[in-house]
């Protein structure tokens, strides 16, 4: 790989210890890539230290911060300081609630581990949003701005619908990025790696939330990593739709862009999208993939519902308010919780707007920070849980070990009340 | 008589190693994938689910889904569960990643299907230095 005279003194030490980690780190995963070379970013948003499960279960001492950043997130065997990070960093989602940790059932040896991290984080210099969706508090990429985010939902936002560039990193990537500001140059940095290579005609009317969602995890599952462009009968896209669109299309296969002609930027005409090449297969989205997404989503067979969690990736302020509406002078029904995620700084806004306090006095909590498929968090004692989002009803079985019922917010809504599913495809 | 087959790709990750195969031909999610301390694949429709990948050598088409992906495999090595080397078909910054932080043999770009050729159960050597693996199958 080519490196510029900077990365080489980087490399040989100039930086110091850590950024010389991070360089080797880089190095190392560009020439397993094939990358011709680095490209600077200003523009991070990485994973931390040791809050999450399976992170902090696998280091000697998850309260040593340095030392555990440097192996988890430079996969370094040496221990350094690490110094303030180089690049712009947001901090994705966190082990659990500031809030309503005990609630989550969080232990206080874990509430230790991310206060830790959080405050190790703050040193550094890393932004501490705490969720999967930076772009909707305070980090909005701009059109062509090469990034070096994780967090797939995330990543297919910000290529598909705002044009900056990025290809899905992880911990270390991020954890290097952050320190030197370089990522390989490599597939979604490249104009060329991102053409559209499928073309999808969908031909059964795309409108809500679910059906946006059961869109994605139909072409996840079929494409794997393909870049479909999607034309066809497709109704407004909003921001919340098509969050929850590229969440689904990025959990059921490796999809981290997509085009919609007409509407994302790369994609003013079909022919543009494909970089006039011809597609490599052309596929047809009918009532029938919808209908078999929905089936494959849903794994509960049991009618009760003892968990509720609407809000992956994090509601925005409209979900929140329109769950605000459906729940306004009603109660969840007493065997039931009912739990919604948003960004903590939209969760300030919620407080302001009064939100937060309806939906207490309905017997919801509204919280940050977390969410229950990456901080397994959940009520004491759920088995069966519901939820709005493709992303979480596909890992929730596998992390949390819950059954899981998918449906719309209002299925959710309703059964929340009922204690029971009440909801259906329509 | 045992049948050898040798096929040449590109090694991603030195060394060599050598042991029993484990083939699938569905991508596996590392987050919400694995069990990362035991190895064992948990995604609920996945063909491998309950079965675990640690001291095999792990035979797919490649990574899909979350970005922690790399996180959870480094973690296998942690925790001891690691395959004993990979062999895959589609590059993606998920599994070199992956490949970089769990530092276990690892081959791709082969002259011919591995997904086709190599059968769960066989014998394979990995040679991540030259990029070559070795196939051996009883009858």
């Amino acid at each position: 790989m080519h490196l510029t005279d900077e990365e080489q003194r980087l490399l040989d030490g100039e930086g110091g210890p850590a950024r010389r980690a991070a360089m080797q780190l880089l190095v190392r995963y560009g020439t397993v890539l094939g990358a011709e070379r680095l490209v600077d970013t200003n523009n991070v948003a990485g994973g931390g230290v040791a809050s999450l499960p399976n992170r902090r279960d696998v280091v000697a001492d998850p309260m040593d911060m340095d030392a555990t950043f440097a192996l988890l997130s430079l996969d370094s065997d040496e221990t350094f300081e690490i110094p303030p990070v180089k690049a712009n960093t947001f901090k994705l989602i966190e082990g659990m609630d500031p809030r309503h940790w005990q609630i989550q059932g969080v232990s206080e040896r874990t509430k230790a581990i991310v206060e830790r991290s959080q405050s190790f984080c703050g040193k550094l210099g890393i932004s501490k949003c705490n969720t999967c969706t930076p772009y909707q508090v305070g980090n909005v990429p701009v059109f062509g701005e090469h990034c070096a985010w994780m967090e797939s939902s995330a990543v297919i936002y910000i290529n598909s619908v705002l044009g900056a560039r990025t290809n899905c990193e992880g911990a270390q990537s991020t954890g290097a990025a952050s320190l030197v500001g370089k990522i390989p140059y490599w597939r979604l940095h490249t104009p060329e790696g991102r053409r559209a290579t499928h073309h999808v005609r969908v031909e059964h009317r795309i409108d809500d939330m679910m059906d946006w969602g059961l869109l994605g995890y139909w072409l996840g599952e079929t494409l794997d990593d393909a870049i479909p462009v999607l034309t066809g009968d497709l109704g407004p896209g909003e921001l919340r739709k098509l969050k929850h669109f590229g969440a689904a299309a990025a959990t059921s296969g490796g999809i981290e862009m997509y085009h919609l002609v007409g509407r994302t930027p790369e994609a003013p005409t079909l022919d543009a999208a494909l970089g006039g090449r011809p597609a490599r297969e052309e596929l047809v989205f009918t009532d029938a993939q919808r209908r078999e997404a929905y089936a494959n989503l849903n794994s509960a067979t049991e009618p009760t519902v003892d968990f509720i969690m609407l809000g992956c990736p994090h509601n925005s302020l409209e979900q929140v308010r329109l769950i605000v509406r459906l729940l306004e002078g009603r109660k969840v029904h007493a065997d039931t919780a009912l739990w919604i995620f948003t960004p903590g700084a939209l969760r300030d806004v919620a407080d302001r707007q009064g939100y937060t306090e309806i939906l207490q006095k309905a017997g919801a909590m509204l919280m940050s920070d977390t969410c229950p498929a990456l901080g397994r968090v959940k009520p004491e004692g759920a088995r069966v849980a519901a939820t709005d989002s493709c992303k979480q009803a596909h890992y929730l079985p596998a992390t949390l070990g819950l059954q899981t019922h998918f449906g719309t917010v209002e299925d959710c809504v309703e059964s929340a009340i009922a204690g029971r599913w009440v909801g259906r495809l329509r | 008589m045992t049948t050898e087959i040798i096929l040449r790709g590109r090694g991603v990750h030195p060394g060599c190693a050598e042991g029993e195969a484990l083939v699938t031909r569905m991508p596996i999610s590392g987050f919400g994938g694995i069990h990362p301390l035991s190895g064992t694949i948990t995604e609920r429709r996945h063909e491998l689910v309950g079965q675990s990948f640690k001291d095999r050598v792990l035979v797919f088409p490649g990574a899909k889904g979350s970005s922690g992906w790399a996180s959870n495999f480094q973690a296998t090595r942690l925790a001891g569960a690691a395959p004993l080397a990979m062999i895959f078909c589609k590059m993606s910054t998920k599994i070199a990643l992956g490949v970089v932080v769990m530092r276990v043999p690892a081959v791709t770009d082969l002259e011919a299907d591995p997904l086709e050729l190599i059968r769960s159960g066989d014998h394979v050597c990995v040679d991540g230095d030259r990029g070559i693996v070795v196939i051996r199958r009883q009858p």
